[in-house]
């Protein structure tokens, strides 16, 4: 068959249009990158942005993002669509969010959608995502008991009515955050990135003609969704299980899933998890959505974009457990669990796809929260500081572990000169850890070493946010468990791995981040392998 | 211009050479020399001495911008290199930022480091966040260190501590101390790249020291050659930022080469700007293997202070290494005349980054190659004429186009060959688009509201398309495009930008200490530049300021005079308005409440360039009459959606305020110029093509 001219046009131009959405969404990105106040926007890049049409599925997202926002954004427009009603829909409108359950998982993202109207219109959404450093309560932290403990609930409501903000809500917050200033920041970011998306997106309505994105969408959708079946139907077909122990707050906590592949299908079901947990750790299902679909994703279709139509054909399920929490449980560090759970799906992957997986890492950030204060008497600064930090990627068949590198996340780290210059902090020791990869004929990727003291005349107390120290990442077709990670004083006081902590003045905290599993028998690796990682003293001459 | 001035670029493919004797300019390119680069300046500048019919002893400048640097960070070609880094850091270029950036390849390798890590030596000794010393610096460490950078033969040393922008002290111990047992070149940075952010900052004096030995041997050949043929005249080099500095300082700072020729082509189109009295320019560079955008003001190339290079992984951003010097600030994307089509698993037409190159190059060359490039998709919708391509020197065979592009696209997606060229020019003019959008955007801007300039081979057949996609009104093709970057440094000021880091809170300013740093900067900036020039000095004094907590700086232009502490409110009064520009409005809402957001300066750049007389003023000619369109070809107009009669004329036909109304193919040596239906072309009085909407009237 061959297409009319009229057909063939009409395809590249549906072509160039589908690029053109992609830019605007990189465009709104970039804003919120530029105009942010916290050093985990800015610096880490922890932000997600999408198009989305009237029926609020995701057209398009930026590049720029993780996947913990980037897949929980692509559900939470639809609550925002249904909780504020068309009918009170106006042009120059934001509507914003914090609450867990129907934005991203814990207070401290606040999600933005503002609807984009076409003369009087409504012709898509514009959302974002971005987490802030400050929401009241506890602090960023596992160690509240309920969510009421965690911070100010935004529930689903008005930021701004036609270009109007709402100086009430900003008075509340102002109230209630410890940084009123640089939060307050960061809402105007948010809503300016949504404006910019939507500015760009009438000139390029207008330039080419258009009156609604129903035409684009539908080719977006079709071409996705047959793209994605292509690969699904190229799995092998079945439910393959497997488990994960993680550290918990003070007790490990089991996870469990089933990745089931049917026809043009696949769910995970967490039967079998741990039960909700008494800390602050526990996941909403929304989050755990994201990065089991990201997880999926990486390995059944990581050249397909990321949108409605890709997303809808992987499914989850859960009974109410620590990765099916609901309100109005604590979730504050819900990302840790979170982290995990890739690992988790990749794992029962791994006997449905036996050498195509990677074997588990340091799978959750090592983030921490600093709040550092002059000793009682002296003359100095305040400050919350957040540190974003990596462990070792497990390695891959064929290639080793990256050292140091955020997966399943997607942020960076702070540069060391810029967190000392936000607060009292020296940083004395930011560098590759020795000896903590797992072995194998690909060997996993190291973790690193952080020491951390108070500036002179200063203390801090810090939030751990840590994880695989009493559960090493495991290696993969007999490649051997990564290294464990600790938390300990230069004195060598142990530090627990999640709550908030002391560390006197004149004391450094160090923590040593888990290095990745390796995979395959060790005894594969090659001699030039081996020699190049003694030259380079990833493996020291004590280390084995 | 009366002087006798020669420009020389070493590219990738082409060494360019453009000579400008008495305001006569003569040019010619060669292929470039990888074993002896400066062999193929000496012959360049052999043809156009003999074309001006002058001796190389009355040269009486020569300009040189050369892309060495860079190849030799990507093909990494270095000296064996040591770093010596604060303790508890010496895996900084590394780690890097610890992310992927591609999320969802699992196979994904991260760059290796310059500086391999049984390379890397550290030494205690810290410097604080304010400057201060909190550990002094351990000598005899050092002293154990340099004697064995001695033993092990290093053939180049950097040095990179935390904190040393703040405060250069130990940096500068460190240098005497070793530079006392070892006598290979030592960089430091504090003096390479003074700016906060130590993946950024260490990378930069690593890539300074790798290719330091290479550029100053390469320098020094290229003045003993020089003056081995005759000329006796001082040789400057152009740098990244676009001004001259002397081959002495480019020898101890070669990685302010980096870039350099693209910067010239940069300078070459804001001297068009200029000339035409155009304050709001975008130019467009397109050439065998990628595309550059960049942004011209008020004749000036708006500048950046990092950048990135050798991307590793599909020119996607954050592949490469970093480079925080002054540099003219553009967005490359990897499309160009050679870049390759192909399909995606969507049924997606994507162009590049994968070239051609000049071997095999594009399918169409008949030299092996068979995949579809960009020149292809051209060939066949009817822009290049395949007898008269690069002057009549390559037969294009519209054939093997035709073929390549059913075979890799057409077939894939059940189109026609006209369809599917179609497709692929489309593509790659909607991401030169989007390219160009974005980096408008980032610098608070509206691209339509500018006048696009075209230069490169392949830019003058996209130009119009592109004009048409960003909305832009006139576009202009300048004589001797080919060669725009060699000409570009003919233009280019005796110029130098000197920067520090120092982050100062506007309500804790200090009139006295802020002047002093100024100062220091100035003496910096001019010390370069009288080392090319004795006349007026201009200087631009820019503070790149945020709101307290924010990550990214916008710049903002001060005055040159000394500050008092009443200044503090036309700073913030500055910056607001600045802010507003770039990102809608300023914040104001905290304000209110009495305890406003605090603002800061991080950095403090002075730029310093002489005095230039302007170039001679042109007014712009719309045109008197139109044309009758005389022979035509059938090409394709993508406004209209088909192939129309199109008129084709000889540029050297054309005459001052000629118009031919579009479609037209505007045909030349070199090149040719696409001139689609939405739009006329007229010639101006300096031989300039400018494309001009059709609405906009004579």
């Amino acid at each position: 068959m061959t297409p009319t001219p009229k057909d063939a046009t009409r395809e590249i131009r549906m072509q160039v249009m589908w690029n053109r959405l992609i830019s605007v969404v990189e465009e709104q990105a970039l804003t919120l990158l530029r105009t942010a106040f916290s050093t985990s926007v800015r610096e880490a890049g922890d932000l997600s942005a999408g198009v989305f049409d009237p029926q609020g599925r995701m057209l398009a997202q930026a590049v720029t993002g993780t996947p913990g926002h980037v897949n929980t954004m692509a559900e939470a427009v639809l609550h925002f669509i249904a909780e504020i009603g068309r009918e009170r829909m106006l042009p120059g409108d934001t509507y914003v969010t914090n609450d867990p359950w129907k934005g991203t998982g814990h207070l401290h993202d606040i999600t933005m959608v503002s609807p984009s109207f076409l003369g009087d219109q409504l012709v898509g959404f514009f959302a974002c995502t971005a987490h802030v450093v400050d929401v009241g309560g506890r602090g960023f932290g596992a160690d509240g008991k309920s969510v009421y403990e965690e911070g100010i609930q935004i529930p689903i409501m008005k930021f701004a009515e036609s270009g109007r903000v709402n100086h009430d809500l900003v008075q509340i917050i102002r109230a209630n955050v410890r940084e009123p200033n640089q939060v307050v920041g960061d809402f105007y970011s948010l809503a300016a990135c949504n404006d910019v998306g939507h500015r760009r997106l009438i000139e390029m309505m207008q330039e080419i003609g258009l009156t609604s994105l129903d035409d684009l969408g539908e080719f977006i959708f079709t071409r996705t969704r047959a793209a994605t079946l292509d690969r699904i139907a190229a799995l092998p077909k079945g439910a393959w299980s497997n488990e994960l122990l993680t550290d918990g707050y003070d007790q490990p906590v089991r996870l469990a899933a089933t990745v089931e592949i049917a026809d043009g299908a696949v769910n995970v079901d967490f039967t079998g998890s741990d039960p909700v947990s008494r800390w602050g750790i526990n996941v909403p299902i929304i989050y755990t959505k994201a990065y089991a679909c990201y997880a999926l994703k990486c390995v059944v279709a990581p050249d397909i974009p990321n949108n409605w139509a890709s997303l809808d054909l992987f499914t989850i399920s859960s009974p109410v457990n620590i990765l099916n929490a609901e309100r109005p449980a604590p979730v504050s560090v819900r990302h840790v669990i979170g982290h995990l759970v890739p690992d988790l799906v990749l794992g029962a992957l791994a006997k449905a796809l036996p050498g195509k997986v990677l074997a588990e890492g340091s799978g959750a950030l090592w983030n921490i929260h600093i709040s550092a204060r002059p000793q009682t008497g002296q003359d100095g600064r305040r400050a919350e500081i957040l540190m974003f930090n990596s462990g070792g990627m497990g390695a891959r068949p064929g290639l080793d572990g990256l050292s140091a590198t955020a997966f399943p996340s997607g942020v960076m780290t702070m540069p060391i000169e810029a967190t000392e210059q936000t607060g009292p902090i020296v940083v004395w020791r930011k560098e590759l850890r020795p000896d903590s990869a797992g072995d194998g004929e690909y060997r996993g990727g190291l973790g690193q070493v952080i020491e951390i003291e108070a500036a002179d005349g200063h203390q801090f107390e810090f939030s751990a946010m840590f994880d695989r120290i009493g559960h090493p990442p495991r290696g993969r077709n007999g490649g051997a468990d990564g290294k464990p990670g600790s938390a300990m004083l230069d004195d060598g006081t142990v530090m627990r791995p999640k709550g908030w902590q002391q560390v006197p003045a004149g004391r450094r905290l160090v923590l040593n981040l888990p290095g990745g599993g390796g995979y395959g028998d060790p005894a594969a690796r090659s001699d030039a392998a081996r020699k190049n990682d003694r030259t380079r003293g990833y493996i020291t001459e004590d280390g084995k | 211009m009366t002087g006798v001035r020669l420009g020389a670029d070493i590219g990738g493919t082409f060494t360019d050479i453009a000579l400008d004797c008495r305001g006569q300019l003569y040019s010619t390119k060669v292929l470039t020399n990888y074993a002896a680069p400066e062999q193929a300046i000496l012959d360049g500048i052999a043809v156009v001495l003999r074309d001006a019919g002058i001796t190389p002893a009355e040269l009486e400048i020569v300009i040189h911008g050369t892309t060495l640097a860079t190849n030799a960070l990507i093909e990494r070609r270095g000296a064996r290199t040591a770093l010596v880094t604060t303790q508890g850091f010496r895996d900084v270029i590394e780690m890097r930022t610890e992310s992927r950036f591609e999320q969802y390849d699992l196979n994904l390798q991260l760059p290796t480091p310059l500086v391999p890590r049984e390379d890397r030596f550290t030494v205690s000794g810290r410097i604080g966040a304010q400057g201060q010393e909190l550990q002094p610096l351990d000598e005899s460490a050092l002293e154990r260190i340099a004697d064995h950078i001695a033993a092990e033969g290093f053939g180049a040393v950097a040095i990179g501590f935390i904190h040393s922008y703040m405060n250069p002290a130990h940096e500068r111990r460190a240098r005497e101390i070793i530079a006392a047992r070892v006598g290979v070149p030592i960089s430091i940075s504090s003096e390479v790249s003074p700016q906060m952010r130590e993946f950024e900052r260490f990378n930069t004096v690593c890539a300074n020291a790798y290719v330091r030995p290479q550029m100053a041997d390469y320098l020094a050949r290229l003045q003993v050659r020089l003056k081995e043929m005759g000329a006796t005249c001082p040789v400057f080099m152009i740098h990244s930022g676009g001004g001259l500095i002397s081959v002495e300082t480019a020898a101890e700072f070669p990685v302010r080469l980096v870039e350099s020729g693209p910067a010239g082509g940069a300078i070459f189109a804001a001297d068009v700007a200029q000339r035409f009295g155009l304050d709001r320019v975008v130019s467009y560079d397109m050439g065998g293997t990628t595309a550059k955008i960049c942004l011209i003001e008020d004749f000036q190339p708006r500048t950046a202070r990092t950048f990135e290079v050798a991307r590793t992984y599909r020119f996607c951003k954050g592949s490469g290494m970093p480079i925080s010097i002054p540099v003219i600030e553009m967005i490359e994307i990897g499309a160009g005349g050679g870049s390759i089509a192909w399909v995606d698993a969507m049924g997606r037409i994507q162009t590049g980054p994968e070239s051609a190159g000049s071997e095999p190059g594009p399918a169409c060359y008949q030299r092996g190659g068979e995949r579809p490039a960009i020149t292809d998709a051209d060939l066949v919708l009817g822009k290049l004429d395949p007898e008269n391509f690069a002057g009549g020197a390559i037969r294009l065979s519209v054939d093997n186009a035709r073929g390549a592009i059913l075979r890799d696209v057409g077939d894939k997606l059940n189109l026609p060959a006209e369809s599917a060229a179609f497709g692929i020019v489309e593509v790659v003019d909607e991401n030169m688009a989007n390219a160009a959008r974005v980096h408008a955007v980032e610098n608070g801007k509206n691209i339509s509201d500018n006048i696009m300039i075209a230069f490169g081979g392949a830019a003058p057949l996209h130009a119009a398309r592109l004009c048409e996609k960003l909305g832009i009104d006139r576009c202009l093709i300048p004589p001797g495009a080919g060669v725009g970057s060699a000409i570009g440094f003919l233009r280019a000021p005796f110029g130098y930008e000197a920067l520090a880091s120092k982050v100062v809170r506007l309500s804790e300013f200090d009139a006295g200490a802020f002047n002093a740093l100024v100062e220091g900067l100035k003496t910096t900036a001019e010390g370069f530049v009288r080392a090319g020039t004795q006349g007026a000095i201009l200087r631009e004094i820019t503070a790149f300021m945020r709101y307290v907590g924010q990550g990214w700086e916008i710049p903002v232009t001060l005055p040159d005079r000394p500050f008092t502490a009443a200044d503090v409110a036309m700073l913030r009064d500055s910056f607001r308005d600045n802010y507003a520009q770039f990102f809608g409005r300023a914040i104001d809402g905290p304000d209110q409440a009495g305890d406003g957001l605090e603002i800061e300066i991080v950095t403090l750049s002075v730029k310093a360039q002489d005095e230039r007389t302007a170039p001679e003023r042109l007014a712009i000619t719309t045109g008197t009459s139109v044309a009758d369109a005389p022979a035509s070809r059938p090409v394709f107009d993508p406004a209209r959606g088909e192939t129309l009669p199109t008129a084709v004329v000889d540029r050297a036909a054309m005459t001052h305020g000629t118009r031919v109304s579009g479609p037209a193919v505007i045909v030349e040596r070199e090149t040719a110029t696409v001139v689609t239906s939405p739009f006329d072309v007229v010639m101006q009085a300096d031989g300039t093509l400018m494309m001009i909407r059709k609405e906009i009237a004579a």
